[in-house]
């Protein structure tokens, strides 16, 4: 018997059939809006905030960076600002600063909280305590934790927590904020202590979504915990850890607050002057908003490109 | 009502709600002009905050007998922090274009001020019947808000640096309170000698963040004969001999000597709370860096006197002098300006009125005494009238700053883009208080290559 099939259309093949009338091909614009009147209308608060305090502070922010307001008169200066902004002698350090935090805060900032998370997943009792207990310094504003971390941990006298623990292994005492050369790792720890228990929880709810089958099987072959760890937890979780590390790096190259409040600022030598506070510097201290504008603009040239990677590992997560 | 009629009306409500916020934040209060009783309305920044209680009734005192004598003026006072002036909020107000009518900043603000085109040439409302005392200020101040035969602003304080030392510390430590340090040597002796009381106490202590190291390297400079830029401001003139001397003299203190204690990166509010806690034995400052240590970090008045700025061999060849002005928004209508001097007039500038009223000062926990502000001229009838006020009325022991007032040491004025040459100018301070192994002119080089980089842009 010969069988007559319709051949599908490449955007329905596959597709099974809409449980809803078929609508018209063509609509008016003013047609799809009445349609979807409702939808736009929840969306409108959303999309004002947007445009008031993201996109239009950015083209601001763009604008400036090609402009020089002096007494009053703001003039188009072309790509002047930038030119300036790249031969001014903080600028290079500051990306070095910047990228120095950002390699630290990986290795440290982003391990860290996947192996506390791999040792909380172990634990059979008391899991929700512990996560508490993780999280705390989350819910800490991160002004008071870094006073905190200022005035106690790493005060540079033997009476600070951090030398005084040094003091009693029998170790060397450290400058911490005072020495340029431990600047950064001081802050990289803060900073970790900070913010690593989100991290803690998301690494948990992924490292539990891999099913047991899996360990028992590695368990049945001889795998030991390491062994596990490799063959089974860090596959399973790949691209959280992808995700993760790509929302990290974003996070941490726009690095202000710990230098601002641990450093005082620029810290001893400048070894605290970071991209963002470079563009705080510029802005409110320098009177030199288009210069600011410029280095943010570059900031978020070089930002962008890490969130397109994030974003297409994200639809690859979806 | 349906499921889909109710969504959409909440949808609609919302966003007529949005509309209605939105025209209600774009509604201006209306009340900057001349309003519908013939009164004119300004906004002047400044208050006190509520902390400081009595300084904040002081204001509003003052506020309520203004407009009681001048019923055709209200005045809308605004607080902007108890700091008036923090650097990051001003520059904000400024490029926001939020300041008030009548705004409050420092002399080293004037060339940010006129770049945000924000202020207004007051020249021709300035004069003795809008300011009874104009004619006395020091016409030096007058000077530093004037640009281009243009005045921009009315001074209302100016302080010149000396050197602040704890009487109760000498004392423990041996040394004589009527001698106090006059060269930079002597300050080295006595800190060695303050600090050698332990319990975490700094014999001198510096600052060397915040903009605030540059700030006082740029007196520092002056106390050696030195200055911060060339004669025509092109260049920066600090990495010679003079600038060395400051660098050497600080890094001999704090590694040579170990007298300025371990905690280092300093800003204002933490070298004054070490001092009102009796940790500092002696620091540069301005008068009224006293005040601060008694109404903001417990301390006490007694405890404290004022030298002038120490020399590196003999006496300072000069010190840094400083100061406030209130600048007046652009576009003012000319009553809006008339009646701003006229408040600024009142509360700033009248012998016996607003911060003059040392009789009303004297029971309070504020100063009466200081050598400051040094605002009228010399031999001018308003210093006369001010000078007995605060004579009659001190609640200081005046013989702690006798000192200081006796041997004047020339001020010199901050250079031009001070904040941001004194950012620079931090790492220097920095540099040599935190590394024992600071090189002191590549420290200096770096930094000049940055304020010679900074000015070539400005220009």
């Amino acid at each position: 018997m010969a069988i007559t099939t319709v051949p599908p259309t490449s955007r329905t093949a596959g597709r099974p059939p809409s449980p809803y009338p078929a609508r018209p091909q063509r609509t008016s614009l003013g047609r799809k809006v009445r349609d979807n009147l409702t939808g736009h209308a929840f969306l409108i608060g959303a999309v004002l905030c947007f445009v008031v305090f993201s996109w239009y502070p950015m083209v601001r922010g763009i604008v400036m960076s090609f402009q020089r307001t002096r007494r009053g008169e703001t003039t188009w200066v072309g790509w002047d600002n930038y030119s300036r902004i790249l031969a001014d002698p903080s600028f290079w350090p500051a990306w070095q600063n910047t990228l120095y935090f950002t390699v630290l805060a990986l290795v440290v900032g982003y391990a860290v909280p996947f192996f506390v998370a791999i040792l909380l997943n172990e634990f059979r009792h008391a899991k929700g305590y512990l996560r508490i207990l993780v999280y705390l310094p989350v819910m800490l504003p991160p002004a008071s934790a870094l006073y905190l971390f200022k005035f106690y941990a790493y005060d540079p006298s033997d009476a600070g927590l951090f030398n005084a623990i040094l003091k009693a292994l029998h170790l060397p005492t450290s400058q911490w904020m005072q020495s340029p050369d431990m600047t950064m790792p001081a802050m990289v720890i803060a900073s970790t202590w900070m913010n690593m228990g989100g991290a803690v929880l998301i690494y948990l709810a992924s490292l539990q979504s891999i099913p047991g089958e899996l360990y028992e099987a590695a368990e049945l072959d001889g795998a030991g915990i390491w062994r596990r760890i490799r063959h089974v937890t860090i596959p399973q979780t790949r691209l959280i850890l992808a995700l993760l590390a790509m929302i990290q790096i974003v996070a941490t190259m726009q690095l202000f607050i710990e230098p601002l409040i641990l450093a005082n600022g620029a810290g001893a030598e400048d070894s605290a002057t970071t991209v963002a506070y470079l563009i705080y510097q510029h802005g409110f201290f320098q009177n030199d908003l288009n210069g600011a504008a410029a280095v943010g603009v570059i900031m978020l040239v070089v930002l962008a490109g890490f969130s397109a990677v994030y974003l297409r590992l994200s639809a690859k997560q979806d | 009502m349906s499921v889909p009629q109710y969504r959409k009306a909440a949808a609609l409500a919302l966003v007529a709600g949005l509309g209605f916020s939105l025209t209600a934040c774009s509604t201006k209060s209306g009340d900057k002009d001349t309003n519908a009783g013939g009164k004119v309305t300004i906004t002047v920044d400044c208050q006190p905050v509520g902390a400081q209680k009595e300084l904040l009734k002081n204001w509003n005192d003052d506020v309520a007998e203004f407009q009681r004598q001048n019923p055709d003026i209200v005045v809308k006072s605004v607080s902007v922090g108890e700091q008036c002036n923090n650097p990051p909020d001003f520059t904000a107000r400024l490029a926001g274009g939020t300041v008030t009518d009548v705004f409050y900043g420092y002399m080293t603000d004037v060339q940010q001020v006129l770049d945000s085109g924000q202020a207004m040439d007051i020249a021709q409302y300035a004069n003795k019947d809008t300011i009874p005392t104009w004619d006395s200020i020091d016409p030096a101040l007058k000077e530093v808000f004037t640009d281009g035969g243009k005045l921009y602003a009315v001074p209302v304080k100016n302080y010149s640096m000396g050197l602040i030392y704890n009487k109760v510390l000498f004392q423990q430590a041996g040394l004589d309170v009527n001698n106090p340090p006059k060269t930079w040597a002597d300050v080295r002796a006595a800190a060695k000698k303050i600090s050698a009381l332990g319990n975490g106490i700094a014999g001198y202590s510096e600052y060397s963040a915040g903009n605030t190291g540059g700030w006082h390297f740029t007196s520092l400079l002056y106390s050696q004969g030195g200055r911060v830029l060339t004669e025509d401001g092109k260049k920066a003139d600090f990495n010679n001999a003079q600038g060395k001397q400051v660098l050497q003299n600080l890094k001999d203190m704090r590694y040579g000597d170990n007298s300025m204690g371990s905690r280092q990166l300093l800003q204002w509010a933490d070298l004054l709370t070490n001092a009102g806690a009796g940790k500092v034995g002696m620091f540069i400052g301005a008068p009224d860096a006293t005040q601060a240590i008694v109404s903001q970090f417990q301390g006490k008045f007694q405890d404290w006197a004022m030298a002038p700025l120490p020399g590196q061999d003999g006496a300072a060849k000069g010190t840094l002098g400083g100061g406030e002005g209130y600048f007046f928004k652009k576009d003012l209508t000319p009553e809006q300006v008339k009646a701003g001097m006229k408040w600024i007039a009142y509360q700033k500038l009248t012998p016996g009125k607003g911060q003059f009223d040392y009789v009303r000062a004297k029971p309070q926990n504020y100063p009466v005494g200081l050598p400051q502000p040094l605002l009228f001229a010399n031999g001018s009838d308003a210093q006369k009238q001010e000078l007995e006020l605060r004579k009659a009325n001190a609640n200081v022991d005046t013989a702690n700053f006798a000192i200081f007032e006796a041997t004047p040491v020339p001020i010199k004025g901050e250079p031009r883009n001070a904040q941001a040459i004194y950012a620079v100018l931090d790492a220097a301070m920095s540099g040599v208080l935190t590394n024992p192994n600071a090189n002191i002119d590549a420290l200096l080089k770096t930094a000049e290559e940055k304020v010679n980089q900074l000015l070539a842009a400005e220009s």
